[in-house]
């Protein structure tokens, strides 16, 4: 028989189990969100390929066209569209897992279950409308007729690693924007002004060396250039210290994301 | 079969109430204290705490509840009862205090909670489902279970959004009732939902009792309560204030209803006071439980420190289905001349064809202009209707729902193909008699 000890001031031993025993519900709220997205739109699931193909457009004309940024010898559309990738999955996660506890307040409210769950399976929503870009980044590929390299199959190491940002990035947010609803502001403004200072429409070859190292220090630099490494190979570079703070960025970022959210997490429904 | 599966001890929780949330507890703020703590600490530290306002929603509960135990939980809106069940169903945590839970523990705090508007009825049974904590394969292996409970089938496939509310209830139920854990946590969920079908859930819930299970269940309909629950505990401000025969509890409640609210209020334009409103059987004594039949004496009793001419009284009697019944002197035009000084104006109900269940009496005065309210109030006094129905020749199964579709029923006669008549009445039985029996034979002779 199990037994249940809730005591004034002390987290609980079994989260983790818990957590375990809650697993199917993760699938439950990403089949949720993925079923109810594109309910009532008139072109459906053609929106997940429609955003990013637009976006790709715009940046690639604003960038490579009228900015005029070198490419490197490579199409201008697949330099945008790597870039694009981990960034596109990266904004959209925060802004839906940082909103994810407060628009299922009447969850939180009403019924028990870790609140990890609520919050993880908005970061793993948004990474099923990465893979749906994954394959739209493979015809595009075709159309170019570009082959990859080897380092493609480093890909998974880096998508963990956008995943491991996104999914730090949502629990800081989520969590504090139970409290402050303030965030709901500023996140919109991270996500557009991230845009411009993470090289997404340009490489980072295009700041200047001695600014390289701080620039480094925003993960998502780090990020995209690996994914473009491991896509379009050796021309675009890696700059290894680049990726090292990226690592311990996104390290830093869920652990102490992980540390807030379940020093907060008992609150949530009295607060929310 | 005498373990005890819930202990409390010494259970608390603090609400921080006044100045920080009234302000919000926006980020400004936290900012703004940040910024200023080193600066003032001392000042602000005063200040927080004269204006911090610390409310306990719940102090010092102990309990312990039994395998197999269904316990029935009442009191009044604030009371901490909602409190207790979220702390047992762990969405909030305590402030003092540890509870010990033995068993797979399941909670209905809302009926639905989780549902998706735009998703359908099969959609939503599984979402809700895995909400609960149901795994998949156990509502695959229950669906059509679930489906035939909520009788929706042909809606299944429709979105939940063009349910009518008793759909949605029915399959939010239906999800809900198919958990099948060993300790139950319910709380008034059964205030929603047609007659018939909160007579199937209370049965699914008497079934899930007698097999030994546990269940905390919180309603302020007291039938549901005294038909489901044989230990009730009545909660107050946080407390628990008794704990026994959910049938003594009951009745205590009951009582304590009318010393607890005993209703004033002043209209200073018009120099009009209204001290004290009490219900009073025939026998004169005060008292907020009736039995059908019996009589209800309103008294009312005033204060006019002027001259009021011509005032028009109306009183209501209100049950969970409406107005019931009035007497307006709007109406029937028995207006007191004036009033002046201290007074009392009573007015008896004669024998009240109210069905069990909890009533209130509204109360209004106008000038004698009509238009002007001097004194309205919705509710300036409460009483339940207790009693048995079968004892006054009721025989049909769903007596506990009869109040349901309305709560006064005037004296009627069936006269059926075969000749015979039969007369209903809620008046009381006399001299421990039945009714029916009585009348019957009247009118068979």
């Amino acid at each position: 028989m199990t037994q249940l000890l809730i005591e004034a001031g002390r987290t609980e031993r079994q989260y983790w189990r818990d957590l375990w025993r809650y697993r199917e519900l993760f699938f439950f709220l990403v089949w949720r969100d993925l079923l109810v997205r594109y309910k009532q739109t008139f072109v459906g699931v053609a929106w997940s390929i429609l955003r990013p193909l637009l976006t790709m457009i715009v940046l690639t004309v604003v960038f490579g066209k009228l900015g005029k940024m070198p490419s490197g010898g490579l199409p201008y559309p697949l330099l945008v569209f790597c870039g694009m990738l981990p960034w596109q999955f990266f904004s959209t996660a925060m802004s839906e897992s940082g909103n994810s506890l407060v628009a299922n307040a009447n969850l939180i409210s009403k019924v028990y279950f870790p609140r990890l769950v609520i919050t993880v399976s908005s970061v793993i929503t948004s990474f099923v409308d990465f893979l749906i870009s994954m394959v739209f980044l493979v015809i595009l590929m075709i159309w170019y007729r570009f082959a990859p390299s080897t380092a493609v199959f480093l890909l998974p190491f880096f998508a963990l690693l956008v995943f491991g940002a996104s999914l730090g990035v949502g629990l800081w947010i989520s969590a504090l924007m139970v409290k402050y609803r303030d965030f709901r502001f500023i996140v919109p403004f991270i996500v557009q002004f991230g845009l411009y200072i993470s090289p997404v429409g340009f490489q980072t070859s295009v700041v200047p060396e001695r600014f390289r190292f701080y620039y480094a220090l925003n993960p998502m630099v780090g990020i995209i250039d690996g994914f473009r490494w491991c896509i379009l190979g050796a021309q675009s570079g890696i700059y290894l210290p680049g990726f090292a703070i990226s690592v311990i960025d996104v390290i830093v970022l869920v652990a102490s994301g992980l540390w807030y959210f379940r020093k907060t997490e008992q609150t949530f429904a009295d607060v929310v | 079969m005498t373990d005890t599966v819930i202990s409390i001890e010494n259970l608390g929780k603090r609400y921080t109430i006044g100045h920080r949330r009234a302000n919000g507890d926006g980020m400004r703020h936290a900012i703004e204290g940040a910024i200023r703590a080193p600066v003032s600490w001392l000042r602000s530290r005063r200040q927080e705490r004269l204006q911090q306002m610390d409310f306990w929603a719940l102090k010092n509960v102990s309990l312990r509840v039994k395998q197999g135990e269904v316990v029935g939980i009442i009191g009044r809106n604030g009371a901490g009862k909602s409190t207790l069940l979220k702390i047992l169903s762990r969405i909030t945590v305590p402030t003092e205090g540890r509870v010990r839970i033995d068993g797979r523990i399941a909670s209905l705090l809302e009926v639905g909670t989780g549902f998706h508007q735009e998703l359908t009825g099969r959609e939503n049974i599984f979402l809700n489902g895995a909400i609960l904590g149901m795994t998949r394969t156990e509502i695959i292996r229950k669906f059509d279970e679930i489906v035939e409970f909520s009788e929706i089938e042909e809606f299944l496939d429709t979105p939940v959004k063009r349910y009518s509310s008793g759909m949605y209830v029915r399959l939010a139920f239906a999800v809900a009732a198919h958990l099948e854990p060993e300790i139950l946590i319910v709380d008034e969920v059964l205030a929603v939902g047609d007659a018939a079908f909160q007579k199937k859930c209370l049965g699914k819930m008497g079934s899930f009792a007698q097999s030994g299970r546990t269940v905390l269940f919180v309603s302020h309909n007291m039938e549901a309560i005294r038909g489901l629950c044989q230990r009730g505990i009545w909660m107050k401000s946080g407390r628990v204030h008794s704990d026994g025969e959910s049938e003594e509890i009951i009745e205590a409640y009951y009582n304590s209803i009318s010393n607890e609210r005993s209703f004033s209020c002043v209209n200073a334009d018009y120099g009009l006071t209204i001290h004290k409103v009490v219900l009073k059987n025939e026998r004169g004594e005060e008292s907020s439980q009736f039995h059908p039949g019996d009589d209800l004496v309103v008294e009312i009793a005033y204060k006019a420190q002027r001259r009021i001419e011509k005032p028009i009284l109306a009183l209501g009697v209100l049950g969970a289905n409406g107005s019931c019944f009035t007497s307006n002197m709007l109406l029937d035009g028995h207006r007191p001349d004036f009033l002046e000084g201290e007074g009392q104006i009573t007015c008896t109900f004669r024998s009240i064809p109210l069905l069990p269940q909890n009533y209130s009496v509204k109360m209004s005065i106008r000038s004698t202009n009509v238009i002007d309210l001097i004194i309205s109030y919705q509710e300036v006094a409460c009483f339940g209707v207790v009693g048995d129905l079968s004892e006054y020749g009721y025989k049909g199964d769903f007596l506990t729902y009869a109040t349901h579709s309305t709560s006064v029923v005037v004296p009627y006669e069936w006269r059926l193909p075969d000749g015979t008549s039969v007369a209903v009445a809620l008046s009381r039985p006399t001299n421990g008699q039945i009714r029916e029996f009585a009348t019957l034979d009247r009118i068979n002779s």
